[in-house]
């Protein structure tokens, strides 16, 4: 079996999220790990790769495969899989990402699965694991036939540097589709670093009923930005006129998986525990020992926010400086 | 009591003249449609199936109707998401309307009932006691309401009816003294009214005929009565049924009546009321408690009346092993034959079911008297168009076959029982049996009959005995209200009217009221005053506000619970 | 011109998964998917004024017919359904044939996409369809305008935005942030029911069972297992030492 990861880049630097990929598939133990750059000015980017794990690396280093443009890349990603017969093509869920998966599964006629947590080898064949339903069941699921191709989610697996020795390179000459060469980039806009919106956060901090009064939301916000995420509110504090509707998480607000839930004075009702309880890892304070979100929350902390959160909030900041 | 708290002295923000208008539309944009029903519950849909078949034998009449003969609207997001009952029904009703060739067990329903029992129950025991007269159920049914309700509007539809969920009727519109339709709500508000990018206005409907069966607390229906004078002998007063689903482990095999505890029965408490427990097929129940809106006692909450009346060791051995799947609450009219209004129709409208009070309460029905009520209405809408006159007067023939009807009849003979429950149960119960095994017959010397929210305040720490929920046996009202399916929309205007500055106790009183937690006490106000806060999104529609001081008028269109076992 | 939307008919309440067949449990009540609404109220947009022809096109139960019912409320001018037993049950690469197919059959312009569907089923559906039918793509539309045979969209990723301008026809995948979909109105609601609504089987569109459904999937669901427990649950009590306390946490869980 042979494995061969797409790894995306920006600013000059591989995407930790793919490198977390190749890791991956480099302990998946075969002799065979390949990997793609596409871009202007990938090469530098190959012994990266080769130390993240990759045996072998595919070249398509050109301007014109600047713009981060999925169709260009599913003609790459195709020619290196037929002419070199790889079985598994794993992918880091990105918007360019998940666009090059699966337009390459319709043009290879290939399985592909998504949102996928993890992969095992279980007697002989490659099972995903992947959860469903707001993460209340997890789904194995197989593929049929070869090539298969796998699209996991963010931050699935570490990157770590295997110290592999330099990989064989190898350019990739590909004649475009007609279709690929349609869309064009005319303009490109980075975002200022106002901090995650609270979808794409991977942490959040949430205030409810028990921070007291309005003013306290600002002990939320300083923590949220020590810790470098966004800030969310319950409905009954929307409610009440202390935060706006669109910082709203629960039922009929926003529904949020983030890496870490920090829940400030919130009592976990069920309203609110459906817009949250896939979070990764949730950290509650409360006055009240018998709050229900200590119900199902990883950390439960019982006491007082206004006490506990400015330390909290200056430990953290420590912390990352140091 | 003078000097007491009385929510009446607080009266919300309401006139229902707000609620009424000529159309605004211009002409070109108005919809119209023959035969405009509000209210897609059992008299609603009963009109349409009814409306249905008469028009199928009249062709020539359908044309007269335009594009749409009949249109039923639904504040609901479908037929059955607001309709909440016991319920054991006298199927006579299902009969009449479908005719000839009608089999009763093409209906879903959970079956007939096989026995039943009657207890009297304390804190920790349960006598059983002989079943009035009033409470004989051979021959009746047990359905879910909301069940019965999607099956009605199917057979609606497959009859030509028109279904429009999600629109509720806002504003009555009146031309020239004729009632000609309704105006649909708008959609797509913010918090202050404001329009939001996706706001739709609402539309005048407009018809010939306009059939209000809105149910309990029926918003036009209100309105039209005051419009056109209509209100009866006496006010109408209003119990409040908080019910839940479970799957079981073991079947019940009887319908169960409870009265006693957890209510009291002492006079100055005035809590009338009891509970009933029904089989649900071999694997589920419905539980509820049913409670005047007459009390006194500012810390009553029907909603953990029924969490406390589910830890008696012999309700708890019923639902050992099993699991909470449906929760609801929903208001009753209680004042019988003497509230009903003077007329039930006006020039160009009629009214049916529950609405203008069409419930018999010492037997708890209602459903089979809102379905004739329904079949009544539509027979009457045919003949006015199939003779094409609209005088004032031509709906009157409505009122006549009501008058002559079993609806009449039964709540003529059962007029003072709720009364006599008035003083005391032990007097009361005394009384009611007299009147029902004298048919009605004996007079009773009446009480002046005076509207919920008159009852004076009082407080009895009765709070503190509700059980602490335990998630399992017992709930939180959030959880109640996210299992009755309800994810209203946050980002609009608030559809309750309450005078949002009164005295502590009467916030108190509609905090505990209200199943749904949708009231607060806010902020002190000095004087013993204070703000009530509100979640309106929490509301599930039951209408108990309405009835303790405040005035209930319907969200935007898709708002509130989503029943379907209730 | 003619703007086709692919919408999709998604289990209404909380989803469960069917544990004999293992798939999602579709037999209670369905909705349009929310974001599919999106992408409908961008073909109105586009519309306009205008005369350009909407069709939303669908591929699930006959039930399906009633969210599509709610497309054609919202103003869209036609749906086509395709509806047979073979499809339940397919995969991504077995729906993408079968909607390139019936999208090929309609030759629109512009084909739009919501950004997922609600039941978690359909994300990255429209990068398949735009392969299989040869034509541009872009996703995560924040912003689409056409001019003159040419689509530009403003394409949200992690870093910022990209502008993008692409030839019709074209696919778009709009995200759920790029407008709020109307209410239907009542006049819609009703004319909803008079305009046309084609249901295709796949014989109808050349293909057979073996295309679709699980015959037709390069995947499959072999096992459904509970979620990893969430081990190690701690409570503690604020002693004056939380906030370390839970900094403590954090950084044993690489949070921080």
């Amino acid at each position: 079996m042979s494995v061969l990861v797409f790894l995306e880049h920006h600013g000059g630097e591989l995407q930790k999220g793919a490198l977390g990929v190749l890791t991956k598939a480099a302990s998946l133990g075969e002799a065979d790990v390949g990997a793609v750059l596409v871009g202007g000015g990938v090469r530098s980017l190959v012994d990266d790769a080769g130390s993240y794990g990759a045996t072998n690396v595919y070249v398509a280093d050109d301007a014109s495969f600047d713009p981060p443009l999925p169709q260009s890349r599913v003609d790459v990603l195709a020619k290196v899989v037929r002419d070199h017969g790889y079985e598994t093509v794993m992918f880091a869920n990105s918007v360019l990402a998940a666009d090059v998966a699966a337009g390459l599964a319709a043009r290879l006629d290939a399985g592909l699965n998504w949102d996928l947590a993890d992969l095992v080898s279980e007697n002989g064949t490659l099972v995903g694991k992947r959860p469903a339903l707001q993460d209340s069941v997890y789904v194995d699921v197989g593929w049929r036939s070869t090539p298969r191709i796998a699209l996991f989610r963010a931050g699935s697996f570490d990157a770590v540097q295997t110290g592999g020795g330099a990989p064989q390179v190898e350019d990739v000459a590909v004649e475009l589709e007609a279709h690929s060469t349609g869309a064009k980039v005319v303009d490109q806009q980075l975002e200022e670093s106002t901090g995650p919106s609270i979808e794409d956060a991977d942490v959040i901090v949430a205030g409810g009923r028990g921070l007291g009064a309005p003013e306290s939301f600002a002990l939320a916000e300083e923590l949220a930005r020590a810790l470098g995420g966004a800030v969310g509110a319950t409905r009954a504090v929307v409610d009440a006129g202390w935060y706006p509707y669109s910082a709203q998480i629960g039922q009929t607000g926003k529904t949020v998986s983030p890496k870490l839930y920090v829940a400030l004075g919130i009592s976990g009702a069920i309203q609110h525990k459906v817009g949250m309880q896939s979070s990764s890892v949730i950290v509650a304070i409360n006055r009240d020992a018998n709050a229900p979100i200590f119900e199902f929350s990883d950390l439960g902390v019982v006491g007082d926010v206004h006490e506990i959160v400015p330390k909290l909030t200056e430990l953290v900041t420590q912390r990352k400086s140091a | 009591m003078t000097g007491a708290t009385r929510p009446s002295s607080y009266p919300p923000p309401f006139d229902p003249r707000e609620f009424v208008s000529e159309p605004t539309d211009p002409a070109d944009e108005r919809i119209e449609v023959g035969v405009l029903i509000v209210g897609a519950g059992p008299a609603g849909l009963a009109c349409a199936i009814r409306l249905g078949q008469l028009l199928e034998e009249h062709p020539d009449v359908v044309e007269r109707l335009g594009e749409v003969p009949v249109a039923v609207v639904e504040k609901g997001k479908q037929p059955g998401s607001h309709l909440l009952s016991g319920a054991v029904v006298n199927p006579r009703s299902l009969r009449r309307l479908f005719g000839a060739g009608f089999r009763l067990e093409d209906v879903p329903s959970y079956g007939p009932v096989h026995g039943e029992a009657v207890y009297m129950l304390t804190r920790r025991a349960a006598l059983r006691i002989p079943p009035p007269p009033t409470m004989r159920n051979h021959g009746n049914v047990v359905f879910s309401l909301s069940r019965l309700g999607r099956w009605l509007g199917e057979r609606a539809e497959e009859g030509g009816a028109m279904i429009l969920p999600e629109t509720p009727a806002g504003k009555l519109l009146v031309s020239h003294g004729r009632v000609v339709g309704v105006r649909t709500g708008d959609k797509g508000r913010g918090r202050d009214g404001e329009a939001l990018g996706s706001f739709e206005p609402g539309s005048d409907l407009v018809a010939k005929v306009t059939v209000l069966a809105e149910g309990t607390q029926g918003h036009l229906t209100g309105v039209a009565l005051e419009h056109f004078g209509l209100r009866g002998n006496e006010p109408q007063v209003w119990e409040l049924g908080v019910k839940e689903v479970w799957k079981v482990a073991k079947p019940l095999d009887r319908v169960i009546h409870t009265m006693g505890w957890p209510l009291r029965t002492a006079a100055k408490y005035r809590e009338f009321g009891g509970s009933f427990i029904y089989p649900m097929g071999d694997d589920m129940l419905t539980i509820g408690i049913v409670v005047g809106l007459d009390y006194r006692d500012a810390e009553l909450s029907a909603h953990d009346l029924l969490q406390e009346l589910k830890t008696h060791p012999k309700i708890r051995a019923l639902l050992e092993g099993g699991e909470r799947v449906g929760w609801g609450a929903k208001t009753i009219p209680s004042g019988g034959f003497h509230a009903l209004p003077k007329r039930l129709h006006a020039p160009g409208l009629l009214m049916c079911g529950d609405g203008v009070g069409m419930v018999n309460i010492p037997t708890l029905k209602g459903v089979h008297y809102a379905i004739e009520s329904g079949r009544l209405a539509a027979e009457s809408a045919f003949a006015a168009l199939q003779r094409g006159n609209t005088p004032a007067t031509a709906l009157a023939s409505y009122d006549d076959a009501v008058r002559s009807s079993f609806i009449w009849s039964d709540l003529h003979e059962v007029r003072d029982i709720r009364q006599v429950f008035g003083r005391g149960f032990v007097v009361g119960g005394a009384l009611a049996s007299a009147m029902t095994v004298s048919k009605g017959r004996i007079e009773i010397g009446k009480l002046p009959a005076e509207p919920d929210a008159e009852q004076p305040l009082l407080r009895t720490s009765r709070a503190e005995r509700y059980p602490v929920p335990d998630g399992t046996l017992t709930f939180d009202k959030l959880s109640s209200v996210f299992v009755s399916g309800n994810k209203t929309r946050d980002d609009q205007p608030n559809h309750i009217r309450v005078e949002q500055r009164v005295p502590r106790e009467v916030a108190e009183l509609w905090t505990y009221m209200c199943p749904a937690q949708v009231y607060e006490v806010g902020a002190d106000e000095g004087d013993g005053m204070v703000t009530v806060q509100l979640a309106p999104s929490n509301c599930v529609q039951c209408g108990a506000i309405t009835a303790k001081g405040g005035r209930l008028t319907p969200p935007e269109g898709g708002s509130g619970p989503e029943y379907t076992l209730t | 011109m003619k703007i086709a939307v692919c919408v999709k008919h998604v289990p209404e309440g909380p989803a469960r998964i069917d544990p004999g067949s293992k798939r999602l449990d579709r037999s209670g009540e369905g909705m349009l998917n929310r974001f599919d609404a999106n992408a409908i109220e961008e073909a109105l947009r586009i519309k306009g004024d205008g005369d350009a022809e909407i069709v939303v096109v669908s591929m699930g139960p006959a039930s399906a017919a009633d969210t599509l019912r709610k497309a054609l409320a919202m103003g869209a001018d036609r749906a086509v359904l395709v509806s047979d037993d073979a499809v339940a049950g397919s995969d991504l690469l077995a729906t993408s044939r079968v909607l390139a197919k019936a999208l090929e059959r309609e030759a629109a312009d512009l084909v739009l996409f919501g950004q997922q569907a609600s039941d978690g089923d359909g994300a990255v559906l429209w990068a398949a369809v735009a392969e299989r039918l040869h034509l541009p793509v872009v996703s995560q539309a924040l912003e689409l305008t056409l001019a003159d045979a040419t689509l530009r969209a403003k394409r949200q990723n992690e870093f910022g935005y990209d502008v993008i301008e692409a030839p019709l026809p074209a696919v778009v995948a709009v995200s759920d942030a790029i407008n709020e979909p109307r209410y239907a109105s009542l006049k819609g609601i009703m004319g909803a029911k008079k305009k046309p609504q084609d249901v295709l089987s796949l014989a109808d569109l050349g293909l057979g069972p073996d295309d679709a459904g699980d015959a037709g999937s390069r995947t499959e669901v072999l096992a459904l297992a509970a979620p990893p427990a969430r081990g190690g649950a701690q409570k503690i009590e604020d002693d004056g030492n939380a906030a370390q306390a839970i900094v403590d946490f954090l950084a044993e869980r690489r949070l921080i």
